[in-house]
């Protein structure tokens, strides 16, 4: 019997590179959201840790590392990004499979903060927005989530089905910035 | 005419431009106007209303006369103020409101029949007859009275915004505003340092005097230097901050292209939101003209501009200059212009005492009341005790003194405070909270002073910030102290202006001030003083001065209007920037939208989905050749709809169940795992928002679908419902629309085409309909739904989105083999109207579970939200336009949406209205058009012949009344 294709959020939309910043398709094996039933926060996060080594991350914050990471995604809300969710996990929370639902773009470069400054209303320089932080936020009409990455790169992340209005957006401010030389 | 020597320029290459269609040369650096006062052009524009010749009358961007247009065709750019406006190479500018050319202008009688044109004219003159303002005089004034135009054609310029964050923002680089950012910079602060001008110094661009020990203009530039050296400081030039706003947030306006030629990748515009803890104001102050009798002609400028001609761009703008002032300062004028070789002819101090000068003649305690020279000033007259006397001259340097720049102070609604010792506004101390005022804006004018202020604003600033200032020595500089009399108006007959850009004269304010517009704010619209696109930089405070003079009150009692953002024009372009074309709103595209495209389908916009509204085959011309073919294939045999835009929430918790039940009209606690329920949704207002299915996964896990429309806001209901009102409940949602790629396979031959896909297959036992699982097709891990939009026999399959696209191809190519196919919107709302199914074209707000004939869905063994409401009185009366079929029946077979009910008989008016129609479409399956509407007693009325009118298109047609379901009514054929 014939396979199902599977193809990515930002299949034939990335990579793109303007000037000195580039921006890449990220396609993390599975995005999983964490929501814990009541009284469960803290024992969630003591299960996450033991299992995926990131403890169940403070607002506006990331934890774990490369491959394995837990990113604040609202309120009461974690994205486990990487690794299957371990099932003990499910004792504590609702685990909801996200792995087709968002698009994840890597943006890097030189200038990553200054298109970003053209999007995003958010105070990105890298002394305020550290390595480890996150945030749920806007980009241009698009809601995102925006991490910075322990190595310094922006992951930005935005709903499927707008990957191509993201890409447009990315390309907008990439060029204006690149033109102004 | 430009000076050998003179300037600031350096060894700036030539640039050559255009004005007017004729050809100049002027220097790297030059502002248009400095670059025409260099070719000794002084006639730049024509006034508002009375079309007078006018020149530049200032060096900045409180220009209100040398407004020109720059560029054509779509770039085209009217008002640029010649003051500003940089020239480059290729720069084509031309003069605005005249005709033919600005040498001979026919609207300039208008001057001559000024006597009839004083304030209030318009509103005296033009109101009879009644009809003729719209049609006759409007039209007419606004032709005369104009400045630039605009190209007509959609801007095609690139603009930005973007946001910034800093420390400190300092507004102005002047002396204040680099003393303030250097001391900042030194700290470790996060600097921003914003300046209009393309060259950061200030007035230290345009005076002769030292800063420890040499040049300010060098000093100045060895300031920035440093500062743009230092990592933790951002300098932006060309940068006006226009507007001051909450919580440190200012609005600034960077003219990033203005000064090039046009680049379309470039973009002309940035405008920045900046958000900044602490900020100075450091924005200089405004000189101001003194009003006396033909004060606008053109060679009258301000004493101050013609210092920054002469100083930064070695322009001299006349060759036998004359200064009039009533203050210390504007002695400076003479005394460069002297020191450059320029001769000045005298100096006219109105005031008794003011300093004498062995470089010029000086004529103490005298005005000047006239002046003569239509397109060009050739001469000024005296008025002296004993009596009056000319003096030839082509250039007037003129001072009534400064205005401190306390705009922004003022944008929160702070009033600005009368200094009589300098005869000028203040800002209130503390008006925006966090702006600190340094300098020429605080009426500090000395530029010791100016020093000085802004290193203490700067340090007033770090210590908000809590760090700590490193100490260095205040450069010496001049701290002479401003001496000033004051001279609003010179008495006389004739005009006298004020209002340079809106043609506003002293005896006009005396004429608001008799007719009782005492009020310096009905004085302004009286008048128009302060109304144009200089906001009454130069002439509001000289303004509300006269009229405190003629009502007989103080300066400070009379107070000044209101000042709003934006300081300097901004071009709506750039507020709205990245707003134009896909910039507008999100697009959001489903897994099948290639293929859908491929097919040629026509998209439409359902919210920001894009949807296919059909997909036509070859042979067929119109739209409804492919609906109709894609509803019999669907009833016959199998069609394919994307429906993935319907929203999903994945609800999960032990009290899952009481969310669904307060959330729904009907029952969902008693729902078994593997089975769906299609449930109604009211608003807190009793009415209905939304409708939809919801499938039991597992005991604490349901998956909840919304119309595509009403995703948002029912995650918003579900969000307050678990957030306000029953925050106790353990229970979690997220939305997984964008999870899932999820597939409608409809009609008789739906079941064959899954079983040749799904690994284990089904059959009518194992998924009855309303019954849901988990499924796998090829391996592949998905959901299957037995349900139906349709009425047919019928499912949807959900898979995870990245095999959408695959799977949707796969579905087609079967559908396909089977004589079926894809199909689109105007198919899927022709088979639910069939079934008499709703949509969001029924249940549009203003309709409730009564009204739509699904009362019965609302439990009354318990609670929901909405319920109490629902239940009021006349929310449940049996007149109210209620939910019924429509089909037509007499000679004419259209019926639209939109039309309107009537009885029978009665006219087709307002009054006699019973009811209106909401969706139809023309049913394949019966042979004519269909409808749905809602119609008084609806119900009571089956079989009624009811009359349909739509006036806007002009139908009027006899309807039956019919059962809302069209098609298979006993449902058959969904159970399959």
């Amino acid at each position: 019997m014939a396979e199902l294709i599977a193809k990515s959020a930002c299949d034939g939309l990335l990579p793109l590179s303007i000037g000195s910043v580039t921006v890449t398709e990220e396609v993390p094996e599975h995005l999983t959201g964490l929501a814990p039933f009541k009284g469960q926060a803290e024992a969630l996060s003591a299960a996450m840790q033991a299992t995926h080594g990131a403890a169940f991350p403070a607002p506006n914050r990331a934890t774990g590392k490369a491959g394995s990471r837990a990113v604040w995604f609202g309120r009461e809300m974690a994205l486990l990004v990487g690794p299957a969710p371990d099932a003990t996990l499910a004792r504590h929370a609702a685990l909801t499979d996200q792995s087709d639902a968002w698009a994840v773009a890597r943006v890097e470069g030189d200038k990553a903060e200054d298109v970003l400054a053209r999007l995003v209303p958010l105070d990105l320089r890298p002394e305020v927005f550290k390595r480890g932080h996150a945030a749920r936020t806007q980009l241009q009409h698009l809601t995102v989530s925006i991490n910075r990455l322990n190595d310094g790169a922006f992951q930005i992340m935005a709903f499927r089905s707008m990957a191509a209005t993201l890409v447009h957006d990315l390309k907008t401010a990439m060029e204006a910035v690149a033109a102004r030389g | 005419m430009r000076i050998a020597g003179q300037g600031r320029l350096g060894d700036a290459k030539s640039v050559s431009f255009r004005f007017d269609g004729r050809q100049y040369q002027g220097l790297e650096g030059d502002t248009l106007a400095s670059a025409l006062l260099a070719n000794d052009i002084q006639m730049m524009g024509r006034s508002f209303k009375y079309h007078r010749p006018r020149g530049a009358l200032t060096a900045g961007s409180e220009e209100p006369n040398a407004l020109v247009t720059i560029k054509a065709g779509d770039a085209r750019e009217p008002n640029m103020r010649a003051t500003v406006q940089e020239i480059y190479e290729g720069l084509e500018a031309v003069s605005q409101n005249r005709f033919p050319s600005l040498g001979l202008d026919l609207l300039s009688v208008n001057d001559l029949a000024a006597p009839f044109f004083g304030a209030g004219f318009y509103y005296k003159t033009f109101m009879w007859p009644k009809s003729f303002w719209e049609k006759v005089y409007e039209p007419m004034i606004r032709r005369a009275a104009g400045l630039g135009a605009l190209s007509d054609s959609a801007d095609a310029d690139l603009y930005e915004k973007a946001y910034a964050f800093c420390d400190l923002l300092v507004i102005g680089a002047g002396p204040a505003g680099l003393m303030a950012a250097l001391t900042a910079a030194r700290a470790g602060a996060d600097v921003i340092l914003a300046d209009e001008d393309a060259v950061m110094g200030g007035r230290l661009l345009a005076e002769v005097e030292d800063i420890d020990g040499q040049p300010g203009h060098d000093w100045a530039a060895g300031v920035v230097a440093e500062l743009e050296a230092m990592e933790n400081v951002r300098l932006m030039t060309r940068s006006s901050v226009v507007g001051a706003y909450d919580q440190g947030t200012y609005a600034v306006l960077e003219k990033v292209g203005h000064h090039k030629a046009r680049r379309r990748d470039v973009p002309l515009e940035c405008f920045w939101r900046i958000v900044a803890k602490q900020a100075v104001l450091a924005a200089g102050a405004i000189e101001r003209p003194v009003a006396f009798r033909n004060n606008d002609r053109p060679g009258i400028m301000t004493a101050g501009a013609v210092r920054a001609y002469l100083n930064r761009w070695g322009v001299a703008p006349g060759k036998c200059m004359t200064v009039f002032a009533n203050n210390d300062d504007a002695h400076r004028t003479a005394r460069d212009l002297v020191q450059a070789g320029v001769h000045v002819a005298a100096l006219i101090d109105s005031r008794h005492d003011g300093p004498t000068s062995d470089l010029f003649p000086v004529i103490r305690g005298a005005q000047v009341c006239n002046a003569s020279g239509r397109k060009r000033l050739e001469s000024i007259t005296l008025r002296t005790a004993g009596g009056e006397e000319k003096i030839q001259t082509d250039c007037l340097a003129m001072s009534g003194g400064w205005n401190p720049s306390v705009h922004l102070t003022c944008h929160q609604n702070g009033r600005p405070v009368w200094r009589d010792d300098i005869a000028g506004f203040v800002p209130l101390p503390g008006a925006v909270t966090g702006l600190h005022v340094a300098g020429a804006c605080n009426g500090a004018f000395s530029t010791a002073n100016c020093l000085r202020e802004g290193m203490e604003a700067a340090k007033t600033a770090l210590d908000a910030l809590g760090r700590k200032p490193r100490s260095f020595d205040l450069p010496t500089a001049e701290d002479g102290t401003y001496r000033i009399s004051p001279l609003w108006a010179v008495p006389g007959k004739g005009r006298a202006w004020l209002d340079f850009q809106n043609d506003v004269t002293v005896k006009d304010v005396k004429q608001a001030a008799v007719e009782n517009f005492r009020s310096v704010e009905h004085m302004k619209r009286y008048t128009t003083q302060g109304m144009a696109t200089d906001q009454g930089k130069n002439s509001n405070v000289a303004a509300l001065a006269v009229l405190a003079d003629v009502t007989g009150r103080g300066i400070s009692e009379t107070g000044t209007t209101t000042f709003r953002p934006p300081y300097s024009p901004v071009a709506i372009a750039a507020m709205g920037a990245g707003g134009a074309e896909k910039g507008f709103a999100p697009e959001r595209f489903t897994t099948s939208h290639r293929a859908s495209v491929e097919r040629g389908a026509p998209m439409i916009e359902a919210g920001l989905w894009y949807r296919p509204s059909y997909f036509p085959k070859p042979g067929e011309t119109t739209w409804r050749q492919s609906c109709d073919r894609e509803v019999n294939m669907v009833r016959q045999s199998v069609g394919i709809c994307d429906v993935s835009t319907l929203g999903k929430i994945d609800i999960q918790g032990p009290d899952a169940d009481k969310l669904l039940d307060f959330a729904y009209t009907n029952m969902f606690s008693t729902l078994k795992v593997g089975k769906v329920r299609y449930g109604l949704m009211l608003r807190e207002d009793g009415y209905v928002m939304d409708d939809g299915t919801t499938a039991r996964m597992g005991e604490n896990h349901f998956v909840m679908t919304t119309t595509t429309a009403a995703a948002g806001q029912v995650m918003q209901h579900l969000e307050f419902i678990t957030q306000v009102l029953r925050p106790e409940w353990d229970v979690r949602f997220t939305s997984v629309t964008e999870q899932w790629a999820q597939f409608a396979v409809a009609g008789p031959q739906s079941r064959d085409l899954l079983n040749g896909l799904l690994d284990e297959p089904i059959d009518g036992e194992s998924w009855p309909f309303m019954s849901c699982g988990a499924v796998t097709l090829m391996g592949v891990q998905g959901r299957l739904f037995r349900i139906s939009f349709s009425g047919e026999h019928a499912y949807e399959l959900a898979v995870p989105a990245r095999y959408g696209d695959a799977l949707f191809r796969e579905l087609v190519a079967r559908a396909e083999a089977l004589g079926g196919g894809p199909y689109g919107m105007e198919a899927l709302n022709v088979l639910r109207i069939e079934k008499g199914l709703i949509t969001h074209s029924e249940i549009h707000g203003r309709t409730t579970a009564f009204d739509i004939g699904m009362q019965g869905m609302v439990s009354k063994k318990k609670h929901c939200l909405g319920k109490p409401m629902s239940e009021r009185e006349g929310l449940m009366e049996a007149d109210r336009e209620r939910m019924v079929g429509l089909k037509p029946i007499g000679p004419v077979q259209e019926i639209v949406a939109g039309a309107h009910l009537f009885t029978k008989g009665d006219p087709a008016e307002r009054v006699y209205d019973q009811g209106y129609v909401t969706s139809v479409g023309f049913s394949p399956t019966l042979g004519h058009m269909i409808g749905l509407g809602f119609l008084k007693n609806g119900p009571e009325r089956m079989g009624e012949q009811i009359r349909l009118v739509d006036h806007l298109r002009g139908i009027d047609a006899v309807c039956e009344v019919v059962d809302p379901v069209f098609f298979d009514v006993d449902g058959g054929r969904v159970r399959g």
